[in-house]
């Protein structure tokens, strides 16, 4: 057994300034259950006064060995880990992973499926600003937008649950496919929340972007320069603030997102509101996308009809004996996948999600990694809130929009 | 291999003397331990791949060399191109120099390698475990560490297993 040792500065005296060591700053745990961290991260802050020295963020709370988990299993019972990960992104996790597997065995997807995928990725990320936005305001005194935002949210994990069964934790995409087809209230329902929700985003503005305490507490608050972001690793709406027009879905377009017409929407400023009014556009253009998505939704299969991979309809099984057989071998041994290692991305509501997806022959993973965005967004952290005050550190961090599963994966 | 990649191949080949592998147009450089932070800084400042995507490693267990994989995903922006540099470890000992003077991202995922596969990172400024808690003993992700089920006690077994359960006993 380990003894329990008392946390001393000299574990940290190679990362804290030398006042520290003498007593003269005063060092500060934030977290792990703090209100405005989200979740369960630990931020340990050196302090002059109320002025942040430095920020030594500590992580793993939240750790579930995901990765080791999907080496244990088969490609189709590990997708169901995926969506454990950054759960405000369910949809987005199982499209990165599904995409992977399929560049793995090199299998093809009908375009009715690739439209669906699209559209339910689209109104995840809706999802997920959503949940930034709420608490984005309740990180700074914006009691009722927190409550607005999952009213919406609401209406979009109802269509998922039309499709999947289940709010949240949905595993829809399979590889080759979906699991069945949307129902047929789907378009109803996507084409009822597109025409309320533009209408809810003008009343998210007027009660946030011209606030004169939102401005207060934001405009130049934890400034962001492109050179910076870049060498920290940080993607998606944190990169975009700063200036660099940089999106997976227009630069290495996948399913079919190269048929669709939308901006990629960017500021300059770099600063906590550059953040949030990226956010903020990017819930048009996401309706943009999911409307030309549903207008243009071709019939047809939703899974493709390679049997080695994709298991038989269910009406196949009495009268088809190789239908049998495949059922039974993909649910009992699942699918081989060659040796060796395929890198896919994709561009979730936090920035580049990829996945390295290696396998060994075998129906298991020999190795998956998932290049999650929120953990290379938090490590630019301590450049970010360096100078400013701790009230500052709560803002800088809500507008990272980061997710503790997806870090600590 | 997509033609904008291939002078950028060719010239690390003539530098490095490199084995190239190629799976769905991706492509895999190997470089050696003592190269790669030089790679690294040739390939940032002069073909423009600002950006490391993923630092990750791939255990060969029981292969003992290479045992690992360090796999370094490189990806450049203003050329819109990706590529994979991986560097083959011994089993035994496994070291490897720090890229975080070349790219600060890998501070992070450097203690990752640290913390999951027992990768020594010779000069990290930071080298602690990063996810797991500091008295772990043991490196999750290779494959000689097991997934940690928890044996089933019958009524042959129960005072073998309750002999090493970790609670107090009188």
């Amino acid at each position: 057994m380990a003894q329990l040792e008392e946390v001393n500065v000299d574990q940290y005296k190679h990362l804290v300034s030398e006042r520290a060591l003498t007593g003269e700053t005063m060092l500060l745990n934030m977290g792990p259950q703090h209100p405005s961290t989200h979740g369960v991260l630990r931020l340990l802050l050196e302090l002059d006064g109320e002025t942040v020295l430095n920020c030594i963020p500590d992580i793993g709370y939240l750790h579930t060995g995901i990765e080791k988990n999907m080496e244990a299993k088969t490609y189709l019972k590990a997708e169901v880990m995926s969506d454990r990960l950054d759960y405000m992104n369910t949809m987005g996790n199982n499209l990165a992973y599904v995409l992977a597997v399929e560049k793995l065995v090199e299998l093809d997807v009908p375009p009715r499926a690739q439209a669906i995928r699209v559209i339910l990725t689209e109104l995840q990320r809706i999802a997920s600003h959503l949940v930034f936005l709420g608490a984005f305001g309740l990180d700074l005194a914006a009691m009722s937008v927190f409550l607005y935002c999952f009213r919406e949210r609401e209406a979009i994990l109802d269509i998922a649950e039309l499709c999947s069964g289940q709010r949240m934790m949905t595993t829809y995409f399979r590889p080759g496919g979906l699991w069945r087809d949307v129902p047929v209230e789907f378009e109803t329902a996507v084409r009822n929340f597109l025409k309320m929700f533009p209408k809810r985003v003008d009343e998210y503005e007027t009660l946030l972007t011209k606030n004169p305490i939102l401005l207060d507490r934001t405009v130049g608050i934890g400034k962001l320069d492109i050179a910076t972001a870049l060498q920290h690793g940080a993607t998606g709406p944190m990169l975009r603030a700063s200036g660099l027009n940089w999106d997976l879905r227009k630069a290495r377009p996948y399913s079919g997102y190269e048929q669709y017409d939308f901006n990629v929407p960017t500021r300059t400023e770099g600063d906590t509101f550059a953040r949030y009014i990226v956010r903020i556009e990017e819930f048009r253009e996401s309706m943009k996308i999911v409307e030309q998505a549903l207008n243009k939704l071709p019939m047809g299969p939703v899974n493709s009809d390679n049997r080695k991979f994709v298991p038989p309809p269910r009406s196949e099984l009495g009268v088809s004996m190789e239908a049998l057989i495949h059922h039974f071998k993909l649910w009992t041994e699942g699918f081989p996948a060659p040796k060796a290692s395929v890198y896919s991305a994709v561009e979730s509501p936090r920035g580049e999600l990829g996945v390295y997806l290696e396998g060994d022959g075998g129906p298991k993973p020999q190795r998956i990694h998932w290049r999650t965005p929120s953990f290379d967004n938090l490590s630019v952290i301590e450049k970010m809130v360096r100078g400013h005050l701790v009230a500052d550190l709560v803002a800088i961090l809500a507008s990272i929009d980061i997710v503790l599963g997806d870090i600590d994966r | 291999m997509d033609k904008k990649l291939e002078p950028i191949v060719q010239a690390l080949q003539e530098k490095y003397t490199t084995s190239i592998e190629e799976f769905r147009d991706e492509v895999h450089i190997f470089i050696k331990t003592e190269q790669i932070v030089d790679a690294l800084t040739l390939l940032r400042d002069k073909y423009d791949f600002e950006l490391l995507s993923a630092l990750t490693a791939s255990d060969y267990w029981p292969q003992q060399s290479p045992r690992f994989h360090v796999i370094y995903q490189l990806s450049s922006i203003s050329r819109n191109l990706t590529l994979q540099l991986r560097v083959p470890l011994d089993g035994n000992n496994p070291k490897l120099p720090t890229a975080t003077r070349v790219y600060q991202v890998a501070n992070w995922r450097e203690r990752e390698l640290l913390d999951m596969f027992g990768i020594e990172i010779e000069g990290h400024p930071d080298p602690r475990r990063i996810l797991m808690p500091e008295d772990t003993t043991g490196h999750p992700l290779r494959k000689d560490f097991p997934l940690g089920y928890e044996e089933p006690q019958f009524t042959f077994n129960i005072d073998e297993i309750d002999l090493h359960k970790p609670y107090a006993k009188e």
